[in-house]
């Protein structure tokens, strides 16, 4: 993976003693908060319900040992001993003193790790492929594509201020494991007739309160124009994006209101005029980065097992992925424990996974948006070993896209904007389908809760998505169905009214039993609601 | 003039040029266009800073005005008229703080005139923030990647 | 009663106004009545509070006291899936008390 070179490790050194400075000056009172706020986002750094939360990078969700090993240590040195993983495939710290921060960020830098721009109206870490490198089906490896989009945009001059956020997204397959679409910039690296390498660009995606999958912008950038294509789009942006709205400031609003084609002429014309001014940086970088994305020594080995033991067999099933070697598979380790809170892990949890990573995975792990954690190179041979201290620590779940597997924001336990919980609706969804032995029979169903309409949990992507909603100063939920984040992307649509807590439990249970009745062969329940529409769930739910 | 407008020399703070400081009453992107004798001109965050691109060789200054230092447009402003080949004074006004200035020298300011007066301590420290950048900008710098790969770009 | 609470800006804590100073114990907070605005405006500009704000709550029988919108009452004891993170590990009903 990318190892810093003197010059990175200057700006991220660099970065930490801007933000202390920063902090001195709001802690003696010469910023006020209104000041203070914008800076220490772009440092990941919120006030939520009970603390300050740090939000850390994880640049395409690739992290080593030594990386993991130190984001448990600092949970539990300056937080309480544990870190939540988020749909960015970041890392977040819920209870962090302002006082400490600087201390975090420098603890952060010796391993080549920050929290720039993990918040803030600017270009955010950049997503990728969780099994980037190790899957069977990758065109090339995306996060060399990744790598200089994230030097491209850490500290972009032009672009700090923008009118909202804004996410990338870089994948280099067919299947889309990173919900690209849903990206206010989707990159897909393809080949074109010619054999040759190049950028499919799609832009105006997003979740949130007006969901929208991006369109194609262009189908074909030369790499070599890559990041200059990127500037296009963003100083259009970045100039006509709306500003009176926040609600209405993401690019996806943009594209909507101008139209696609318009949005394509005004970058095709900023396009022409950015590749006179020389913006790309020269060829050889990308030939620099590349190396450091190249294949572990990888051994032949066997490539089948013992599937004696039932619980091992299932938990290959369930959670390993075909790897481009047929020796190895990515193995997925699971942070959804029945009853547990999606996405967290302790301390001594997180340096287990580091080590565990050294012994089986060449040193590597990844974070999926998922919130789950990958080791992507592991030997067919050594499974059961790992497989076995991961039972131990709780860490073997074989839930990998079940309805256990679910998605859920922080919401209103620890979260400032939510109107409801969602974490505990997600525990007790866990336990119920679990103990019933209904998990199973259901296959693949994903389930994503948001505890508000800004979607961090992706509702409207799930095959079931349940969001939080305030109704009079109580907890209500609403249903919707048929979402993907997947390459069939969809958006969810809403059943009809909203339930209590007890109530959309209940209403889990009902739709995932028609589609038991409903479903023929091996349709997923996606595929059944795709078939057979709305109507015979709302009969059930409100029939 | 009817519509003049804009800071004075004494409101500039921070200046990065030798020569004398224009004290030029500016007129708005619209006046602009239409006097053919105006010589400075300020552009607010909705103003499209192209349609003054006819007009460069007679504008000694052009002021960008930031209301909130949090609407980003004057940014693209900026390096649109460097862009563009301006050699004039390009002069962030308003809602400037120290935090905004290191990446506002990149987009082709070279000089400041900021509503509140800011401490000249941390304003120093703030102009030098970066050794080295990224990406190119209009400031002339050489970036990263160019100086990686021994400057060829 | 309105009640005044914010976060302490060093350390990021919930605190509660207690009519001479600021508790991490809503149970502390006392009604500020119409000089809320006033109390938020100098404390929060001399730093001993930060993003505060007026919340309506009620004083009940036993003197506790419990803010009207489920966020506060949060806010007030910790989160309600990690007890052993809030202000009452041991209390069993305090998580009860939150909905």
């Amino acid at each position: 993976m990318y190892k810093y070179d003197s010059y990175d490790q200057e700006m991220v050194d660099a970065r930490v003693e801007e933000f202390r400075d920063q902090a001195r000056r709001r802690l003696e009172g010469s910023l006020s908060e209104d000041e203070f706020k914008p800076l220490r986002l772009m440092n990941g750094l919120y006030l939520q319900l009970h603390a300050y939360m740090l939000r850390v990078a994880i640049p395409y969700g690739t992290l080593n040992s030594e990386q993991m090993t130190a984001l448990g240590d600092i949970a539990d040195k300056y937080d309480r001993g544990y870190g939540h993983f988020t749909t960015r495939q970041n890392l977040q710290y819920n209870w962090i003193k302002l006082e400490d921060t600087a201390d975090i960020l420098a603890d952060l830098a010796k391993v080549e790790m920050h929290a720039i721009q993990t918040s803030g109206n600017c270009i955010r870490n950049i997503s990728s492929d969780h099994f980037a490198g190790a899957a069977h089906d990758e065109l090339v490896d995306p996060r060399p594509y990744a790598e200089l989009m994230r030097q491209w945009s850490s500290f972009h001059p032009e672009f700090t201020y923008l009118p909202r956020k804004f996410k990338i997204c870089v994948i280099a397959s067919e299947k889309d494991r990173a919900a690209m679409r849903l990206h206010d910039i989707g990159v897909q690296i393809v080949k074109n007739e010619a054999g040759e390498l190049g950028a499919r660009f799609y832009a105006g995606g997003g979740m949130g309160r007006t969901p929208m999958i991006a369109p194609m912008i262009r189908d074909f950038v030369p790499l070599d124009q890559l990041i200059t294509y990127a500037e296009a789009c963003l100083r259009v942006y970045n100039r006509y994006g709306r500003r009176d709205n926040k609600y209405k400031a993401r690019i996806k609003i943009l594209v909507h209101e101008l139209g696609r084609d318009e949005y394509v002429r005004q970058v095709e014309e900023e396009f022409a005029h950015m590749l006179e001014q020389g913006v790309e940086p020269p060829r050889e970088e990308l030939e620099r980065i590349k190396p450091f994305f190249a294949d572990p020594a990888f051994e032949d080995g066997p490539k089948t097992l013992d599937r004696s033991d039932p619980d091992f067999a299932l938990w290959v099933d369930r959670n390993t992925n075909r790897h481009k070697h047929d020796s190895y598979v990515s193995a997925v380790i699971s942070l959804k424990p029945v009853g547990g809170i999606p996405g967290d892990a302790t301390g001594d949890q997180m340096r287990l996974m580091a080590r565990l990573a050294k012994q089986y995975s060449f040193d590597e792990l990844r974070i999926m948006h998922t919130q789950n954690v990958v080791l992507p190179h592991v030997k067919i041979s050594d499974l059961h070993a790992l497989w076995t201290e991961l039972e131990a620590a709780g860490l073997g779940s074989p839930n990998m896209d079940s309805i256990e597997d679910m998605i859920a924001c922080p919401g209103l336990d620890y979260c400032a904007l939510a109107n409801a919980r969602s974490i505990p609706l997600a525990q007790r969804i866990s336990e119920r389908f679990n103990a019933s032995g209904k998990t199973e029979k259901l296959g693949e169903l994903k389930l994503k809760i948001s505890g508000c309409i800004n979607a961090c949990g992706h509702h409207h992507a799930g095959h079931i998505g349940i969001l939080g909603v305030d109704k009079k100063g109580l907890e209500n939920y609403q249903l919707s169905l048929g979402g993907s984040e997947a390459e069939d992307t969809s958006l969810a649509k809403i059943t009809g009214p909203g339930f209590t807590e007890d109530g959309v439990i209940e209403a889990v249970d009902k739709v995932t039993d028609v589609y038991l009745a409903e479903r023929e062969g091996e349709e997923r329940f996606l595929d059944t609601y795709r078939r057979i529409g709305m109507a015979p769930f709302k009969e059930a739910l409100y029939g | 003039m009817d519509n003049a407008l804009g800071t004075s020399p004494d409101d500039v703070q921070f200046r990065f040029r030798d020569d004398e400081v224009a004290d030029h009453a500016a007129v708005t992107v619209d006046a602009c266009c239409d006097q053919t004798n105006a010589t400075a001109v300020r552009i607010e965050p909705g103003d499209d800073a192209r349609v003054l691109l006819p007009f460069l060789d007679r504008l000694a200054l052009v002021e960008i005005n930031f209301p909130s230092f949090g609407d980003g447009r004057g940014y693209s402003s900026a390096r649109i008229l460097r862009e563009a080949g301006f050699t004039g004074e390009l002069r962030a006004v308003g809602d400037v703080g120290v935090d905004q200035l290191s990446h506002m020298r990149r987009c082709g300011f070279d000089a400041f005139a900021p509503d509140k007066p800011l401490n000249e301590e941390d304003a120093a420290r703030a102009f030098a923030m970066w050794e080295n950048v990224y990406q190119r900008a209009v400031d002339g710098r050489r970036t990263i990647p160019q100086i990686r790969h021994g400057d060829r770009a | 009663m309105r009640v005044l609470t914010g976060n302490d800006l060093k350390t990021g804590d919930v605190i509660w106004w207690t009519g001479e100073g600021w508790s991490r114990h809503v149970d502390d907070a006392v009604d500020a009545g119409d000089s809320a605005e006033q109390i938020l405006a100098t404390e929060e500009a001399a730093l001993r509070v930060n993003v505060p704000y007026v919340i309506e709550a009620t004083r009940e029988d036993d003197g506790s006291v419990r803010p009207a919108h489920i966020k506060d009452r949060i806010r007030a004891l910790g989160p309600t899936v990690r007890q052993d993170l809030t202000l009452k590990p041991k209390d069993p009903e305090a998580i009860d008390w939150v909905i």
